[in-house]
């Protein structure tokens, strides 16, 4: 087990540094940080610009592949070097990644704990009314990306906080209220009203995933022998499900857990956009509309790192779900 | 999957007549389901609307009615109108066809892409494997949007083919997987040993043998990739990485709707009731699929 791990974080290791080679590559490729000064008035003169830039490590004139050997040197002694503007990278994203985790933990856990309860009370009531519903209601989620959700969430959430409440219940801007003074209690509050339709618009959709898949597998071990068995020593329906059929359904879907990751990074991203979350995907979005190739490469490294994160601890999950993995 | 049950599959001996043919028990099964038949209808009508729906209206989508901004729904201006004046239904129609184009070129080239890397990888194993699925799980490690957002600058005005080029790289990796994985037990059945032994070029029994074999899957796999096609390229055009001004899709009306939904909600609804709606019948239509190619399916 422990050299299967290794071997796999060796593995991931070489992914994550050639990913993020890419990424720097492809950024400093396409994006022409020099037109940023192009629009400027009064026009500032070319030899002052390439300065700038060289001092940036941005200047397109300087070949690539320097450019790079620069940053990746850099990135070896934890400095992902500066913005177009000169701030250092690793304070704005510092500041920036604990709200995007925050953000994608709730959605994660939320999305993840509930798909599993619901694929899992359809499969125990195959073709009853809950499993319709939750196949029915799967299917029009699928068909709903993010970006209308979200919009749609807004619309509906100002709609319910005029009609519905009369004051303001659902907030769609940011993530706290600014110069809020409630105490404890209302701080919380407030932080709850903000992270409410944020949660659901990016959650929905992984409980509709991660349901299906639970349905299916659970749908395959049902029938199976050591289910009856539990049944026939005397475990009541409801003890057999949840002891043995769901433990065992779990280790399919935990190998799905790891894909799913990537996309929850994606709808993060287009959920803190459109909420005004200031978080690494907002960042991201305005980054490439401002050139700035260093912040582009900064959090592409960092989503590699994340969808691998998730992809060792669905390795982990699975070894602790299923003793076979671990005896090997 | 498929190929597993068909071996395990009994040969049924037709009561009378002749054995029905594959085509047509598929189709019988596809139509027999209400999803499959309606999922086919709304797709097709939309189809018919994006096809034959703009000279219908009043006004091309290059249009502008200067006496009637941001009006609501009314017999002149069926879906309304923008800001700008432009008639939604017209501006809605074009985008619809751009969207489902794009979709639909996005998914075959997907498609193709991952049954040709999955049976190399799957056929030749040794290093043209550990490259093909290292190259996979690179593509898996980035997450999409982020590659193809950093790539927009590139996508000038009028260069969508190479969008959808690009949109279809990071499509194909997981099916791919799955094609390797049968394409590896496929490998071991007789008729693909008979022909090796026969002296047939490798080459040759991947694109004879084994995709054929593989067809079910493929096609299922190419309908699901139009929805997911749809919809990253909505994603994409919704923040501006995506299809360019002058042309429109659902992804830059539903930007330019949300902005004024609040209080012209025909700005937004019908757009998004559109995409969703086309979503929907695309993976209706690729779940029926899915049912009908099933050998283990009752009917």
């Amino acid at each position: 087990m422990a050299a299967f791990l290794v071997r796999r974080l060796l593995n991931y290791l070489v992914l994550v540094a050639v990913a993020a080679s890419l990424a720097y590559m492809l950024a400093a490729g396409a994006l022409d940080p020099r037109s940023n000064y192009a629009d400027r008035t009064p026009k500032p003169p070319p030899a002052v610009v390439d300065a700038q830039l060289t001092a940036l490590n941005l200047n397109d004139r300087t070949p690539l592949f320097q450019r790079y050997l620069t940053w990746a040197g850099g990135v070896l002694r934890g400095d992902f070097g500066r913005t177009v503007t000169g701030s250092p990278v690793n304070e704005d994203l510092s500041r920036r990644a604990g709200v995007t985790f925050r953000l994608v933990m709730v959605g994660l856990v939320c999305g993840s704990v509930l798909g599993v309860l619901v694929g899992a009370a359809a499969a125990a009531g195959q073709y009853g009314w809950f499993d319709r519903m939750s196949a029915g209601l799967s299917f029009l989620v699928l068909a709903l990306p993010v970006v209308v959700l979200a919009n749609m969430l807004i619309l509906l959430g100002t709609l319910a906080n005029e009609r519905v409440f009369g004051h303001p219940v659902f907030l769609v801007s940011g993530e706290y209220s600014d110069g809020l003074a409630a105490g404890f209690w209302g701080t919380l509050s407030d932080r709850l009203q903000h992270l409410i339709l944020p949660t659901v618009s990016l959650s929905v959709g992984l409980v509709a995933i991660f349901s299906r898949y639970q349905r299916n597998a659970m749908l395959d071990v049902l029938g199976a022998d050591f289910v009856r068995t539990a049944m026939a020593k005397g475990l009541s329906r409801r003890q057999a499900l949840v002891r043995h059929a769901l433990r065992t359904a779990l280790i399919p879907v935990a190998t799905y857990f790891a894909f799913t990751f990537g996309a929850l990074l994606t709808g993060a991203t287009f959920t803190e956009k459109i909420f005004g979350w200031h978080g690494l995907g907002e960042r991201l979005i305005d980054s490439i509309f401002t050139n700035d190739v260093n912040t582009v490469a900064a959090i592409s490294c960092v989503a590699a790192v994340a969808v691998l994160c998730a992809s060792l601890a669905a390795d982990l999950l699975h070894a602790a779900l299923d003793p076979r993995v671990r005896a090997v | 999957m498929t190929a597993a049950d068909d071996a395990l599959e009994l040969p049924r001996a037709p009561v009378e007549g002749r054995a029905p043919s594959r085509l047509r028990t598929v189709a019988r099964r596809f139509l027999g389901s209400a999803q499959g038949r309606i999922g086919a209808a709304v797709l097709l009508l939309l189809f018919l609307l994006a096809l034959a729906g703009p000279s219908l209206g009043k006004w091309s989508y290059t249009d502008k009615d200067f006496t009637a901004f941001l009006s609501p729904p009314s017999s002149e201006h069926w879906f309304g109108t923008l800001q700008t004046g432009a008639d939604v239904y017209a501006v809605t129609l074009r985008g619809m066809r751009k969207s489902l184009v794009v979709g639909l070129l996005a998914a075959l080239v997907s498609t193709a892409l991952a049954a040709v890397a999955g049976a190399f990888a799957g056929y030749f194993s040794g290093w043209t494997d550990r490259t093909l699925t290292w190259g996979a799980d690179l593509l898996l490690v980035l997450p999409a949007f982020l590659i193809l957002a950093v790539m927009s600058p590139l996508f000038g005005a009028g260069q969508w083919v190479l969008f959808v080029v690009m949109l279809a790289l990071f499509l194909w990796m997981i099916t791919s997987k799955v094609v390797r994985g049968m394409t590896i037990s496929l490998k071991q059945r007789e008729f693909i040993q008979a022909a090796r032994y026969m002296g047939v070029s490798p080459v040759r029994i991947i694109f004879r043998h084994v995709l054929p074999n593989l067809s079910s899957l493929l096609i299922v796999d190419a309908t699901l990739n139009v929805s997911a096609a749809i919809l990253t390229e909505t994603s994409l055009s919704y923040f501006g990485f995506g299809i360019q001004p002058p042309d429109v899709s659902f992804g830059t009306l539903i930007a330019d709707g949300s902005r004024t939904a609040v209080y012209a909600p025909w700005t937004f609804w019908f757009v998004a009731g559109l995409l969703v709606v086309t979503v929907l019948a695309v993976n209706l239509v690729g779940d029926a699929l899915r049912d009908a190619f099933d050998p283990g399916s009752s009917r």
